[in-house]
Parts: C-alpha cells; sequence; structure tokens
C-alpha cells in the first residue's frame, strides 16, 4: 500500500503486525469459530474461569495474543482448560468460548514454529 | 384349485427374483460383516441371548410390536401409526397368506420364492371351495388395508399437519425411488390380480376390478403385462433397499435381539451402532422433538434422523457437523421407534476428533493434597455447587439456608472455587481427560468422609451418578433431598398461592429419570400448572453445554421457544432445578420471573 507523505504519520501500532495476524492458523480458526473476532478483551471469562483459580489459564489474553499472531507462549494455557462453560455463561459478546479452545486445540500446537506454512 | 401353468414359471417372475436374491445375498454378507465387528464377548452375549426363553418370547413380542404394529407410532399419533402399521402388518400378512395358499394347494411348488408372491397367476380355481374364498377374502382385505395405507402416505405427502408433524424428513433420490417403488406395489398387484380374478378367484377387491378391466381390456396380454409391472416395481424395491432407508425392515429384525441381549453402542459407526442406523427408517419423529427446529429451519437438519443417513452416507464431514451441533438432551432418543442412542454415537464421533493440544491438568494434584474439604469434624452432608451454580449465586445462597432452616450439619465441597465434574468432557468427547477431574474428585469426596453428597446442578448430579464409583456416599439431587426432607417433616414449607410451571433439565429428567421429586417439594409451595410438554417431552432451554458449535443466537431462539411452551398455561412464576436452566430461561424471559427450585422453597419457609 502506498501512503502519500503528507508530513505526518501513523504511530506505528505495536499491537497488530498485519503480516504476523494473517497466520493462516488464526485464518483456519475464523472459519471454524469465528466468534473469535468478535471478543472485546472484557476478560470476564478469565475471572470466573475455573481453571484460572489453580493455573495460568487466561483465555482473555491467548484471544489478545492469537489475533497478534503470537500464539507459542498463550496457546499452551488453554490445555488446562476443563471445558466446564462458565466462560460461556458470562461472556457479554455470548461467544462460544468452549468451542473457541477446542478449535484452538485443533489448530495450534506449542513447538510447532511460528512461521506462516 | 389347481396349477394353470405345468412349467410353473414365467418369465415376468425374473425381476422379482433378481431383486429378491440381491438383497438376501446382501443381508447376508452385512450380516457377517456386521458379527465381525462385535467384540468376541458381544458376539457370545448376542447368540446365547437367542436361545434364553424369556429373551425369545421379548424379541417376539418386540417384533410383532415395533416392526408390524408400530404401536410407539400409535402412542404418539394414531394416524401416523395407522399409516405405518397398516403396510407393514399388511404386507406381512399378504406374504404370511401366499405361503399359507402355496403349502395348501401346491405344497410341491412351497420351495420357490415367488410362488407364493405370484400365486394368483399360476392358479386356476375349479368351483368353490370355504377355505379357498376365506383366503382370498382375507388376502383382498390386507390388500385393502395396504391400499388404504399407502392413501394416507401420498396424503402426508402433501398435508402433514393431519399426522400430526410439522416437519418430515427430507428424502434423496434413492429414497424417492424406493418410496415410489413401494407406493406402486400394490395397486398394480390389485390390478394383476383383478386381471386374473375370474379365472384364479377373488374376492371384493379383486372381482369388481375384473369386470371393469374386462369391460374394455378383452386382450388376454394385457395380463402378463400387468404382472410384468407389479414384478418389477418389486424388484426395483428390492434393488434400492439396501441403499435407502427402507434397510430399516431387515436391520430392524437383527436390532431387536441385540438390544434384548443387552448390547450397547461401543463404535460410532459400528457393531450396534450400525445396526441402529441402518434401521432407522427416517420417520421424522425426531425432527419435530429436536429442540434445535426452533433455532431455525435448517438447523432441523442436524435432528437424528440425518445423523443416520449421514453415517449411512459415509459423509465424516457433515455427520462431524451435526454430531457437534446437538445439544445431547435426549429427547430424540426418547421418542424414537427404534431406540436410536444417537446420544451416544455423537459422543464417540466427537471423541474421534484429533486435537493437536494436548490437557495439562497437573495443578489438580496440589489442589486435592492442599485438603480442599478438611478431614477434621466429619459430617454426613457435602454440598458440592459445581462450577455453574457458582454463576447462579442465588441457588448456593438457598440452599444453604434450607440447609441451615433444617438443621443439618453440613460441608461445602467448593466453598471457593471447585473442580469440574467432568461431563463437559465427556459430552465434548474428551472422556480420557475427564478421569482425571474424576480421580480427583473423589478423592476429595471421601477425604471428607460424608455419607450423603448434595448436588444441584443436574449436570453433575447426572456425571457423579453414572460415572463416579463413590462406595458408602449416596449422592442426592437437591430437590430429592428438600423433597424427602419435606417428607420427613424436617423442612417446613409454607403454602402460598403462585401458580407455578415448572421446567425439566434435560439432565434431571431424561438423563437420572427425576420427574416427580421436584414437583412434589413445588407443589408444598405453589399450585403447578401443567406444561403442554414436559416430562419426557420437555423441550431442552437451549443452554445445554453438550452443544459444541451452536451459536449465542441459535440458542437464545430455543430458549425462547422453549419458554413459550412453559407459559403457555399463564403461570405466575416459571421454576426450574438446573443453574444453567435458570440463567439461560431468565435471559429469554420478559415478563414471567424464571426462579430456581431451592429459591422457591427458601420464600416459603
Ligand atoms: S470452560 Fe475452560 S476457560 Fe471456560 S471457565 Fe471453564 S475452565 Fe475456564
Ligand atoms: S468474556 Fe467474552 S468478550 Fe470478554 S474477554 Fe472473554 S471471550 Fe472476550
Ligand atoms: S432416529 Fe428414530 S425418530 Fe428419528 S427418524 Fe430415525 S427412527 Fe424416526
Ligand atoms: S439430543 Fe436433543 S438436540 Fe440433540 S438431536 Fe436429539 S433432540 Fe435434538
Amino acid at each position: 500500500m502506498i501512503i502519500t507523505d503528507f508530513g505526518y504519520c501513523l504511530a506505528p501500532s505495536n499491537a497488530v503486525k498485519v503480516d504476523k495476524t494473517t497466520d493462516w492458523r488464526f485464518e483456519k480458526l475464523c472459519a471454524l469459530e469465528s466468534d473469535v473476532l468478535k471478543c472485546i478483551g472484557c476478560g470476564s471469562c478469565t475471572a470466573v474461569c475455573s481453571a484460572g483459580h489453580f493455573s495460568q489459564m487466561n483465555l482473555r489474553q491467548c484471544i489478545l495474543s492469537l489475533s497478534r499472531g503470537q500464539w507459542e507462549k498463550s496457546v499452551r494455557s488453554l490445555s488446562r482448560c476443563m471445558l466446564c462453560g462458565k466462560c460461556l455463561m458470562v461472556c457479554p459478546r455470548g461467544i462460544n468460548t468452549r468451542h473457541l479452545i477446542l478449535s484452538i486445540c485443533r489448530i495450534y500446537c506449542p513447538g510447532e514454529g511460528g512461521s506462516n506454512a | 384349485m389347481r396349477e394353470r401353468l405345468l412349467s410353473g414359471f414365467d418369465p415376468f417372475v425374473l425381476p422379482f427374483m433378481i431383486g429378491m436374491c440381491f438383497v438376501l445375498l446382501y443381508c447376508l454378507v452385512a450380516f457377517v460383516r456386521l458379527m465381525g465387528q462385535l467384540s468376541r464377548k458381544e458376539r457370545r452375549r448376542f447368540f446365547r441371548s437367542l436361545f434364553i426363553p424369556k429373551n425369545i418370547a421379548r424379541n417376539v413380542r418386540d417384533i410383532f410390536c415395533d416392526c408390524l404394529l408400530h404401536v410407539k407410532l400409535w402412542k404418539r399419533n394414531p394416524r401416523l401409526g395407522y399409516m405405518h402399521s397398516s403396510i407393514a402388518f399388511g404386507w406381512f400378512m399378504i406374504i404370511l397368506l401366499g405361503h399359507i395358499e402355496t403349502f395348501l394347494f401346491v405344497p410341491h411348488r412351497a420351495g420357490l420364492f415367488y410362488y407364493p408372491i405370484f400365486f394368483r397367476y399360476f392358479m386356476v380355481m375349479e368351483g368353490t371351495e370355504l377355505k379357498g374364498s376365506l383366503l382370498f377374502f382375507l388376502m383382498d382385505f390386507f390388500l385393502a388395508v395396504i391400499l388404504s395405507g399407502i392413501a394416507l402416505a401420498v396424503y402426508k405427502r402433501i398435508h402433514r399437519a393431519f399426522f400430526g408433524m410439522r416437519r418430515t424428513t427430507r428424502l434423496s433420490l434413492i429414497d424417492l425411488i424406493g418410496l415410489y417403488s413401494l407406493w406402486a406395489i400394490f395397486p398394480l398387484r390389485w390390478i394383476a390380480e383383478g386381471f386374473t380374478a375370474n379365472v384364479a378367484g377373488g374376492s371384493f377387491m379383486t372381482i369388481p376390478i375384473n369386470w371393469l378391466l374386462r369391460s374394455f381390456m378383452s386382450n388376454p396380454e394385457n395380463i402378463t403385462a400387468a404382472w410384468w409391472a407389479y414384478s418389477i416395481a418389486l424388484g426395483t424395491f428390492m434393488c434400492v433397499l439396501p441403499y435407502s432407508r427402507y434397510m430399516h425392515i431387515p436391520a430392524e429384525m437383527i436390532l431387536i435381539p441385540m438390544r434384548n441381549a443387552g448390547l450397547k453402542v461401543r463404535a460410532a459407526r459400528r457393531g450396534f451402532a450400525l445396526v441402529q442406523i441402518k434401521s432407522c427408517p427416517g420417520c421424522g419423529v425426531c425432527i419435530d422433538a429436536c429442540p434445535m427446529g426452533l433455532a431455525g429451519k435448517k438447523n432441523s437438519m442436524d435432528a437424528s434422523a440425518y445423523l443416520a443417513r449421514q453415517i449411512r452416507r459415509n459423509n465424516q464431514k457433515n455427520y462431524r457437523d451435526i454430531a457437534d451441533k446437538c445439544l445431547m438432551c435426549g429427547k430424540c432418543k426418547a421418542v424414537c421407534q427404534v431406540q436410536f442412542d444417537s446420544i451416544s454415537v455423537r459422543r464417540l464421533i466427537r471423541e474421534a476428533v484429533p486435537y493437536k493440544l494436548a490437557h495439562d491438568y497437573s495443578y489438580l494434584s496440589s489442589y486435592v493434597e492442599s485438603g480442599a474439604v478438611s478431614a477434621e469434624n466429619p459430617v454426613e452432608v457435602l454440598y458440592y455447587a459445581g462450577c455453574m451454580s457458582a454463576q447462579t449465586p442465588v441457588i448456593p445462597r438457598s440452599v444453604q439456608r434450607l440447609l441451615d432452616t433444617a438443621n443439618i450439619s453440613y460441608k461445602l465441597m467448593d466453598p471457593d472455587g471447585s473442580i469440574c465434574c467432568g461431563r463437559p468432557l465427556i459430552l465434548a468427547g474428551r472422556s480420557s481427560q475427564a478421569r482425571e477431574l474424576i480421580r480427583s474428585n473423589t478423592r476429595i469426596i471421601h477425604s471428607s468422609g460424608c455419607k450423603i453428597l448434595i448436588v444441584s446442578c443436574p449436570i453433575c448430579y447426572r456425571m457423579f451418578r453414572e460415572e463416579y464409583k463413590l462406595k458408602g456416599v449416596q449422592v442426592l439431587h437437591y430437590t430429592e433431598y428438600f423433597d424427602m426432607l419435606i417428607k420427613e417433616g424436617r423442612l417446613a414449607v409454607r403454602q402460598g398461592e403462585e401458580r407455578i410451571a415448572y421446567h425439566d433439565p434435560c439432565e434431571l429428567g431424561r438423563g437420572c429419570g427425576i420427574y416427580n421429586a421436584p414437583r412434589r417439594a413445588l407443589s408444598a409451595a405453589g399450585s403447578l400448572v401443567p406444561v403442554p410438554k414436559e416430562k419426557v417431552e420437555s423441550i431442552c432451554c437451549g443452554g445445554s453445554l453438550g452443544s459444541l458449535t451452536l451459536s449465542y443466537q441459535e440458542r437464545s431462539r430455543i430458549a425462547v421457544g422453549s419458554l413459550k411452551n412453559l407459559t403457555a398455561n399463564g403461570p405466575d412464576l416459571v421454576v426450574t432445578a438446573c443453574p444453567l436452566c435458570l440463567k439461560t430461561l431468565a435471559d429469554a424471559s420478559d415478563s414471567t420471573p424464571v426462579k430456581d427450585f431451592a429459591q422457591v422453597l427458601c420464600e416459603h419457609t
């Protein structure tokens, strides 16, 4: 994309790295469970999480990281989920969190490398 | 009577014979393959049961009631029952009578498959005899019964509401070929027998046709044409049978002895499950029953009838999608005439989905060791609220208040955070993971030294009952426990004025068969109003954790539909006994308040 130089520019975002977010895994995830795009990062799911009570499980952070293409560290935490469904009950966006977690577990594999396949 | 053709053969029987031999061969091969799919133990169990007199009697009764008379469908809707049983039973009687005729008059032809079917073509009548005319009458009578059934079946295609059905199964091409050839068989038989009625005898159905036909078609060639058409219709039907829903006819003959032998579904598409899948005639009863139909028209394509079809077609993508959507409410199984255990099949399909990320529950051991429930001062009663009740604090609060009122000394199993009971994992097809949770919870429960475990969530309740082995601990749902306390006079409940509609949670009702305890207890607090669809027929609230892929919008529409059923008789209050139902129904309701069972009792103490 050519951006005309107006003498000022947008500050480079450190959150959204376009080339990383178009990771094939994330695209596949959106195809399996498009709800992932609806998350507003409110953190309700994390607040009530049964597994989070005992471990580092953090769904909100995981969704955020995945959308930024930084998944190596965060997906591992999902291995603690008990699928109890508390997060499903509280999510204000009505996200099907359990299916989202299952879909992530189907697609992402820690240690598989982070490059675009 | 004597034979008209000395050879006892005519080329028109060939289409029928080809179809017949094909079906027999197919069934034989399928049976051998099926036996190969059973484990050794199952096979032994199955064959042994075939020789136990009590089982034989049960098999005969079930085959008669289920396959021929369709008693279950009669109970559902008499017209639907008549339609199915008239064709099945009528056809059976015609075949039976055909064989009796052959044995009586030409015993040396009894070995020929086609003889009883085309009996009238080969025979000629000499004078009248009583047994002959009685058989003729019976034959025509059952032909009339079948024709009436077929007329109803045709009418059902146009106007299904007449049969109490909102939706019926959408047929595939091969099913349609089977259907039309089945419809054609009996009118053609009527015409064919009509042509020969003056020679071979007939009764009130065939003789009038004979007069009618002879008055304008005197050419004897027409006779063979009619019999050819009849034979071709039969042959076509039999050739498509193994690939269409009509496979249910032979499959049910195996299904019933297998079911009575006590076999269980162990693999999604093999063995007993396969027999169940093949036995589904696509009657469509489950389509109307399925709460997913409330979410939208396209969701009714996820009912069990279609699951069976997609598995038959071996379409992995489709049957996985269908398996993932289901709420696992169990209603389809409850209404199904072949008791298709679609829940187990769905669970096993889910189990086969591969996951790349392995689970890690290493935190469990430290939780168990930390002594979640202290072993000091053991008390009789332990209360486990569960994950869901933690999201609906009114439930644990009310339960505790009721326990206090009744002066019960109890302990909480999860005062601050718990581990899940494991049922959500099992429903998602990850049962090996669930085992770890089961082990941990079992240790916690045993270390508490309790005798009674009360749970307020029906999901946990079913899990504890079915999957846990809690020796010396009685597991009770809070509805059962409080019902017992009221009955024993330990908990006094004040009678109120409210008119209450009670919603049966799926896991508590159909899952565990608890329908009366909550009703009894609630009627001490208010007056129960009947709900159009309740108990076994109750409609899932839509919140069920059983479904993996239903979206929030779809769930909301189901909840609205379920609530509509509950409020049909204008109650003041909808009451349920499950945290998930409570939340889901309360979200969907804007006029009638939705309350929890314990909450209502609490208000009346
Ligand atoms: S389903 Fe998983 S992520 Fe959601 S609350 Fe339960 S343990 Fe936490
Ligand atoms: S509760 Fe829902 S919207 Fe909020 S962070 Fe979790 S998934 Fe996102
Ligand atoms: S699954 Fe049962 S209720 Fe559904 S179409 Fe088949 S036989 Fe009928
Ligand atoms: S279990 Fe319930 S939701 Fe699932 S197919 Fe059967 S009736 Fe429908």
